[in-house]
Order: C-alpha cells, then sequence, then structure tokens
C-alpha cells in the first residue's frame, strides 16, 4: 500500500513563461484526488511563488511534492546565490529582483511572505553561495 | 440530478479519428471502439469539439421553434451576436422586424438587459466584502469550469443573473403589463442563442423557480427563416432600444467596458480562460477588480451555433454601435447602491448552478501513485492512439480499469522491437 504520492520536477531557469507549469501540474493531480478546493490553492499559490523565486533568483531548480493522506510537503531546491539574511528576506515588500523582473509584475517582495502565510510549515535552508533549499508543508 | 448536456456524438459520422481528443479541455473524450465517447460529468460544453471535428460527428442540441407552439404568446430574447451575422445591415430595426414577422408577439432584446445587468454589475463592485476580482457570470461555460476545474474561485462569481436571464424577467413582466389576462403558463420566452451552452445552462434550471426560459433556439438554424422576413425599409416607429454597452457584450471585452473602470481583464478562447484562472488562483493577479471571461474566441460571436465569422461579426457590430446612444436601458431603482433580490441567484454556485465532479471521479492517493508510476513507464507522445488523450489520462483509465495496457500500441511495437533484437 503505497502511502506517499511522489512528484518530481525540473524548473527551467531560462525560460521566464514557462515558471507555474509545476504547481499547475500538482493542482491538476490534487483535484483529481478530490482534494479540498482551499488546500489546492493554498497549495498551488505557496507552490507558484516559490517556482517563481527559483527562475528570478537562482536560474531554476528542482521541485519535489509528497502527498502524504494527511499532508502535502513541497521541496524546492536550487542552485542560486543564497540568501544572506533570511529575516529580511521574510519581512513584506523586500525585494532584489532586477528591474526586468519587476517590469514584468513579479519581485514584488510578496514572494516568501505569501508562501509562509499560505502554508503550515516553511523552513529554509541557504548557504550564500551555494543554494537554497525551501520546505514547506501543507496539512490536509 | 444528472447533468443534461447540449454537446453530443453523432456516431454515424465519428471515424475514430482522434483529433478532439487533443482540443478537449477538460479531457472528457475518449475514443473507444472507434467512437468517441463523451464523458458527461466532466463536459462542460464549450463546444471545442464542434469547432475541430473535421466529419462533423459532434452537435449541438437545441430546442426546435415548433416548440413555443403550446404557448399563446411567444416571446423572442435575440442575443446581441445576432446583430453581427447579417451582412449590410444597417439599423437593429430590420432584425426586430423580422422576428415579428417571424411569427413573435414580442421581442425583447437581450442587449438591453445586458446594459442593466452593467449597471448592476457597477453597484456590486462598489461592495468592499466581496471576494476580488469579481468574475462575471455571463458564460456558462466558465461557471462549470470554475465548478469542476477552479472551485476555490466560486465565491468569485457575481451573483448577478445574466443578461439572457434578466432578459426574461423584464420580457414576461412587459407582456403581463401589456396583456394582463395571460399567466406564466401562456408566455413562451425563446432565446435565440449563439452557443449549446446556453442551451445546456437553461436545460438545467439553476434557479429553484419555474424556468424563465423555455426555449432555446440556434442562430444558424433560424437564420434563413429569419433573413426572409426581414425588409430593408423597416417600419418607420423605432423599436430597438440597445446601446453602445449592450450591443458591445457580444464581443470580448465589450461587458468590462461597461464597468466604467480601467482594472479589469478580459480574456476570450477556453485555453486563454483556463490560463487566467489559474493566475487568479495563485493569487498573481492583484489589483484587479473585475474578470471578463469568454469561452468562445471573440466572445459570443465565435460561438459554434453562429453564422458568420466571429471577426467579421465583430466589424459588423462596431458598424451598427456608431451612432447609438452609450446606454439606453436602466434599472429601475436608479438611486439604489444594491442589487434588488429579483435579479440575484442565491443557489450556491458550485453545488446547483452547474454540477460539480462525479464522486466516482476522485480518485485515492494509492490509485494517483499507481498512475504516476504506469505514466513514466509510457512513451509519452501523446498520440491519441489508444484513444486517450495524453498517455498520462492513458495510465488513469487503465488505473481506473476503464481502458486496458494493451491499447498503447507504441508500448506493443517497442517490446516487439526489443525481443527482435534479441
Amino acid at each position: 500500500m503505497a502511502d506517499v504520492l511522489k512528484l518530481h520536477f525540473d524548473v527551467d531557469g531560462d525560460d521566464f513563461t514557462s515558471a507555474g507549469e509545476a504547481s499547475a501540474d500538482v493542482k491538476k493531480r490534487l483535484r483529481l484526488m478530490g482534494c479540498d478546493p482551499e488546500i489546492i490553492r493554498r497549495v498551488s499559490i505557496a507552490m507558484y511563488e516559490g517556482e517563481i523565486n527559483m527562475v528570478i533568483h537562482a536560474g531554476g531548480g528542482v521541485a519535489d511534492v509528497s502527498v502524504y493522506s494527511d499532508k502535502i510537503e513541497i521541496v524546492l531546491e536550487d542552485k542560486g546565490p543564497g540568501i544572506p539574511d533570511i529575516a529580511l528576506a521574510m519581512s513584506e515588500g523586500f525585494s532584489t529582483a532586477p528591474d526586468t523582473v519587476r517590469s514584468l509584475g513579479f519581485g514584488a517582495g510578496m514572494g516568501l511572505p505569501n508562501m509562509k502565510r499560505y502554508t503550515d510549515v516553511l523552513h529554509i535552508d541557504s548557504k550564500v553561495g551555494e543554494g537554497t533549499k525551501v520546505t514547506m508543508i501543507v496539512n490536509t | 440530478m444528472k447533468y443534461l448536456h447540449s454537446v453530443t456524438l453523432v456516431t454515424d459520422k465519428c471515424h475514430g479519428c482522434t483529433h478532439c481528443l487533443d482540443f478537449c479541455p477538460t479531457e472528457a473524450i475518449r475514443v473507444r471502439g472507434g467512437k468517441a465517447q463523451i464523458n458527461p460529468d466532466r463536459c462542460i460544453d464549450c463546444g471545442e469539439c464542434i469547432r475541430v471535428c473535421k466529419n462533423k460527428a459532434k452537435k449541438s442540441v437545441y430546442d426546435k421553434l415548433d416548440l413555443l407552439s403550446k404557448y399563446k404568446f411567444k416571446i423572442a430574447l435575440p442575443a446581441p451576436a445576432l446583430y453581427g451575422q447579417f451582412d449590410n445591415l444597417d439599423d437593429l430595426d430590420c432584425v426586430i422586424d423580422g422576428l415579428y414577422s417571424m411569427g413573435f408577439d414580442y421581442v425583447f432584446e437581450v442587449a438591453r438587459a445586458a446594459e442593466i445587468v452593467s449597471e448592476y454589475t457597477r453597484r456590486y463592485l462598489k461592495r468592499e466584502d466581496v471576494p476580488r476580482p469579481v468574475i462575471s457570470s455571463a458564460c456558462p461555460v466558465i461557471l462549470r469550469l470554475i465548478s469542476l476545474m477552479f472551485p476555490s474561485l466560486a465565491d468569485h462569481v457575481i451573483p448577478v443573473m445574466s443578461p439572457m436571464e434578466t432578459a426574461a424577467i423584464y420580457a414576461r413582466r412587459e407582456a403581463k403589463r401589456l396583456h394582463p389576462e395571460l399567466t406564466d403558463d401562456d408566455i413562451g420566452v425563446c432565446f435565440i442563442s449563439p452557443c449549446p451552452a446556453k442551451v445546456s445552462y437553461v436545460k438545467n434550471n439553476p434557479t429553484n423557480r419555474r424556468p424563465l426560459i423555455d426555449a432555446v433556439v440556434s442562430m444558424k438554424e433560424i437564420y434563413f427563416k429569419l433573413i426572409s422576413c426581414m425588409t430593408r425599409e423597416p417600419d418607420h416607429e423605432h423599436v430597438s432600444r440597445s446601446g453602445v454597452v449592450g450591443l458591445s457584450w457580444a464581443t470580448s471585452g465589450g461587458e468590462s467596458a461597461a464597468i466604467f473602470n480601467e482594472k479589469y481583464l478580459a480574456a476570450d478562447g477556453i485555453d486563454n480562460v483556463i490560463q487566467v484562472l489559474e493566475q487568479i488562483e495563485n493569487n498573481a493577479l492583484p489589483n484587479l477588480e473585475f474578470v471578463e471571461l469568454n469561452s468562445c474566441p471573440g466572445g459570443c460571436v465565435g460561438g459554434v451555433m453562429t453564422v458568420a465569422n466571429p471577426f467579421i461579426a465583430k466589424a459588423r457590430i462596431q458598424g451598427l454601435r456608431r451612432y447609438l446612444p452609450v446606454t439606453r436601458n436602466f434599472a429601475g431603482d436608479r438611486d439604489s447602491t444594491e442589487v434588488p433580490e429579483e435579479f440575484i441567484i442565491h443557489t450556491e454556485l458550485k453545488k446547483r448552478r452547474i454540477g460539480t465532479f462525479s464522486p466516482d471521479e476522485k480518485l485515492t492517493l494509492q490509485q494517483m501513485t499507481e498512475i504516476e508510476a504506469l505514466s513514466e513507464q509510457l512513451p509519452q507522445l501523446d498520440c491519441g492512439v489508444c484513444g486517450a488523450p495524453t498517455c498520462h489520462a492513458f495510465a488513469e483509465d487503465v488505473i481506473r480499469g476503464n481502458a486496458s495496457l494493451s491499447g498503447c500500441i507504441v508500448c506493443s511495437f517497442l517490446s516487439n522491437d526489443e525481443e527482435d533484437v534479441k
């Protein structure tokens, strides 16, 4: 009896327009499983923001989603520049996104705060120069 | 209760070519035994399969005009898109006169009701206690799509009745005013529709009341009869009462323009609509007040029961709008800031208005895990030969017990190949 559904995605850092595909894929599966709409919404917002972050700041990365009977865990891992001050990065409106990205409507400094707001657990492991690993859990 | 559909298959004409599989936005179609099948739990009546079928094997079911013969007083509700169907039309009155000549006792333009709905929409947008962005309720495909795929957005949909329903209320009231002896059952109201989705919407009466509309006919079907009744010289009395706002509802962006606020988004074409809804659900479109979504390309003029190409119809409507007043119809209670009870749909959108996913469709965690595992072993060509739109959908069918793995001819071919090499 399998008690976990594992999904793996490569998030392409070169193609900005494809950001959000992985979260849309996850959403589709959760829908098929008759997951509560509010849970689906929270998972998709948190994962979408995380995906966008990886594309903007880290040139892409990988996303691993595990669906358990009582929770959904999303792990996003990249080999980007890392976050020097996580507390500062968590504050609303703080952004290091370049102007080119801002002109597209991203980089408002709401990514991490939203990820925290819509999940039950947000854990960030980051080393400057090595990369960032974000773990999020939504209890179902 | 089972949801009734108006998009159906003509089995004899279907060659089982799999072309439609690629275009169905909800993966509702499978080809089994050489014929397409539409899963009624997933179909949203968008008509994409009708649009793309090369063998004309998909069709819309709609009412025949004869259905109205049992009513003493017959009312026509022409959709705004109807005005875009005629070449060289220079007066809306020609169309309305034509409908009277066809035998209708009264004509109420849906474009008029649309102007009232626009006024109610502006009132509703002043409320701060409703989730933003507010989503239009006019296109029934969108309602069902939201119910099936984006249920978390159900409370964004404006609960105000569509122009079609509003027109029916006004028309019935006017008929009774003109002929006080008429009862509700004497009056037959007929909507002249650009699309099958409106047919389904009416058939599955979303309100708890007596149906407002008794028949929905296709623009295509009545076209030649109507055109033969239309005269080039309409009666001198001006009968059309529509303004720019009402006419503009026929094309994408028209409804939004009438909210008099630039914070809107208008999307048309089912794929664009789905992308926009994904973004709204992701909270990625802040600062939007209103979202107008039309399943058909170009808006209602792109419906599969219209005659003219949507862009040609759009150009004609632009011409007809010239010199018309912006709005000619106003809600009865002009100073109010509320939407009257009569025009509110109270029944909860996701439950009654458009049906929901059947519980049989729901997959367990175990099944989903098996589907992912099986899907990974499939060729990922999404060729459709197995009868499913994608390899993933095929894996889903196999695990649900609706298809056999041997249906994948690429898998069989590759495994034979390997044996040959050995």
